[in-house]
């Protein structure tokens, strides 16, 4: 991990057994990490969805919620069980949290004199709030972990991410229930959390026909100082719990809905820049943007400039933006990238391909979301797949 | 106040006057903008009104009128910057559901005594009869935008208004998208941000009254459309209901009609 990133340190040696905790007594952790200063945000269901927000209490959780995923349809159904954390690919992502869509960077402000005074954010005029993101799945662990090395790895540290991500609590959530757009395996990002996973507790919900039961270990000194906490009725596992938690994970895995083939993808971006799939993926893409607002791993944004109707006090904002924008490739005598083929060949490129050349790595984590929340339900996984096919047919074309 | 202020104009052509009552619904922002500018003719908001030159006029409402030719140009004339506001005024308004018929049939469909109405034909955006400095789109235009212009004009900078999808602004907001989790036809995908998300935040498809986003795919959103249980003649009217004379859409809708 990134030293400056604040993200939790690798388990601790100390008390890394994993404890038991009923899920009745899920408000006894929300109080702990409220009482702590944290602010739960996690999933809930709203408008047909399950999407994150503020959470006050844990009944808020989406216990017994499902979804049923196709490309561009996303559905919710009632389970069998009560299950708090067998849902995947929701509408949005942690990034809401930790690289908010819209946050002020300075303001300036011009006396009667005319000289003008800069004011950067500052904890004073924009405190970092401390969240707990309750139910983070192994997929958006990797995610985090991605918006890490772009956001505080390199350079620059973001001045917005950076102490937000310090001042996170990370609660991660095994995956169980992999949707059907889901492909975490083939990316090798999930189902399971590693026992390094960079999170401060790791969790396992186990749903069977003795209730819902939660297998927790810490993975920070954070972690371990919470789950010390008195306050949590915490007792040792039901001695076959371990074993159903990596039975569980062990069946997610053969559940994938898809695949994608990550293997040498880099290169066959690289070598189909020109392919006719580019067009006929076009026509059908709406250039709306929702791929790249969805995705936990898209990182880019614009800068907007405001003025009051004085004119003596201006700020800078920036906000979400995306390659899909017209006005993202705008330089002086207008857009670089004109046509809907080159900006969703941009996407594409950068996310499955340029990635590993910047940030030594993927930029997909096969969370699904971008076939999922995709009007038009363009699949990454079959366009990547064409892709390949043309790059192997060119490689087998005549001589 | 100091002579110097810029002289503000507000006009009215054809329309229902939504837009401008959106500048007198700026509220708490009204005063402090009368401090800055001199609001020279707002009938709206005042009788008292006084003569040209204007340094920014906002022109509501769509050419509908043989007057309202002679009006516009005159306006113009008399107009250091012209801004177009809403839909009337930027793509015909719902009033340019005339355009694709015959004009002297719905006349007498509709009048009593259609010989007393003296209306064009067609109802066009004032762009297509005067040059026009900026375009705000909306059915009708929405007050943070609308106060962005005139507050960029006043600074002297481009205003920043995006032309991308209002799927942004869903997404930004974290309203959850009604066409994917709920089956409910919307424009979204081709159509101009700036309203704030507002018809998806309350659970309803975007209709499209702040015209075509920059580039739209509409031929990709059809069988989409047709999906979620949209007739075509329907599909048709969608695109025709508030931005009849945008170009893109005005295509859109031929070809659903077809």
């Amino acid at each position: 991990m990134a030293p400056d990133t604040g993200a939790p340190q690798s388990a601790p040696a100390a008390d890394a057994r994993p404890r038991e905790l009923a899920q009745e007594d899920l408000q006894a952790l929300f109080d702990v990490l409220t009482t702590r200063g944290w602010t739960v945000v996690g999933p809930t269901e709203r408008d047909g969805a399950v999407v994150l927000a503020q959470l006050d209490s844990a009944a808020e959780l989406p216990y017994g919620v499902g979804v049923a995923l196709a490309p561009g349809g996303y559905r919710l159904r009632r389970r069998q069980d009560r299950a708090a954390f067998a849902h995947s690919a929701g509408p949005q992502s942690w990034k809401t949290f930790l690289h908010p869509e819209r946050a002020r960077m300075w303001q300036a402000d011009r006396d009667e004199e005319g000289a003008v005074t800069f004011t950067p954010e500052t904890e004073e005029t924009a405190p970092t709030p401390r969240y707990a993101l309750f139910g983070v799945h192994p997929c958006d662990l990797a995610a985090i972990a991605r918006q890490d090395r772009v956001l505080v790895g390199g350079a620059f540290r973001d001045p917005v991410y950076a102490p937000r991500r310090e001042a996170a609590f990370v609660v991660a959530v095994a995956c169980g229930e992999p949707g059907e757009l889901c492909f975490c395996a083939s990316v090798g990002t999930g189902p399971g959390l590693r026992e390094d996973a960079p999170c401060d507790l790791a969790v396992h919900e186990i749903a069977d026909r003795d209730g819902v039961r939660l297998l927790i270990s810490a993975h920070s000194p954070r972690g371990a100082e919470v789950l010390a906490d008195p306050a949590l009725p915490l007792h040792e596992p039901h001695p076959e719990l371990g074993e159903r938690a990596r039975c569980q994970t062990e069946a997610a895995e053969q559940r994938m809905g898809r695949e994608l083939e990550a293997e040498g993808l880099r290169d066959v971006l690289a070598e189909t820049l020109d392919s006719p799939v580019w067009d006929e993926v076009a026509s059908r893409c709406l250039t709306c943007g929702n791929c790249t607002l969805v995705c936990p791993t898209c990182f880019c944004t614009t800068t907007e400039d405001t003025t009051d109707l004085t004119g003596d006090h201006a700020e800078r904002w920036r906000r979400w933006d995306s390659c899909f924008d017209l006005d993202f490739s705008y330089v002086h005598g207008g857009s670089v990238r004109t046509s809907g083929k080159s900006r969703y060949r941009q996407w594409l490129t950068h996310k499955l391909g340029t990635w590993h050349d910047q940030f030594g790595s993927s930029g997909c984590v096969g969370c699904g979301r971008c076939i999922v929340w995709c009007p038009v339900g363009i699949d990454l996984t079959v366009e990547a797949a064409r892709l390949r096919g043309e790059a192997g047919a060119s490689e087998e074309g005549p001589s | 106040m100091s002579a110097s202020r810029p002289r503000l104009a507000v006009w009215k052509f054809s329309s229902c006057d939504g837009c401008q009552l959106t500048l007198l619904d700026c509220e708490e922002d009204l005063l402090p903008l009368a401090d800055q500018v001199e609001i020279a003719y707002f009938l709206e908001a005042s009788r008292d009104t006084g003569p040209g030159p204007y340094d920014l006029s906002l022109v509501e409402g769509s050419i509908a009128t043989r007057t309202d030719i002679e009006r516009i140009r005159e306006i113009r004339a008399q107009s250091r910057v012209l801004v177009t506001i809403g839909a009337c005024a930027t793509a015909g308004g719902v009033q340019a559901l005339r355009n694709a018929r015959d004009f002297d049939k719905l006349r007498s469909v509709v009048y009593a005594r259609p010989e007393y109405i003296d209306a064009l034909a067609t109802s066009t955006p004032i762009a297509q009869h005067v040059p026009v400095d900026f375009e705000l789109r909306g059915c009708p235009v929405d007050k943070r935008q609308l106060l962005e212009v005139v507050t960029a004009f006043l600074a002297g900078r481009k205003p920043d208004v995006p032309d991308h999808s209002v799927c942004f602004e869903c997404k930004r907001r974290g309203v959850t998208c009604v066409t994917v989790a709920h089956g409910t036809p919307c424009l979204g995908p081709v159509t101009q941000a700036g309203c704030g998300a507002l018809c998806p935040a309350f659970g309803r498809g975007c209709f499209g009254c702040f015209g075509p986003k920059a580039d739209p795919n509409t031929r990709a959103l059809l069988p989409l459309l047709r999906a979620d249980g949209v007739a075509d003649e329907d599909v048709a009217r969608l695109y025709r209901t508030f931005n009849a004379e945008a170009p893109a859409f005005a295509e859109a809708a031929e070809e659903a009609g077809r």
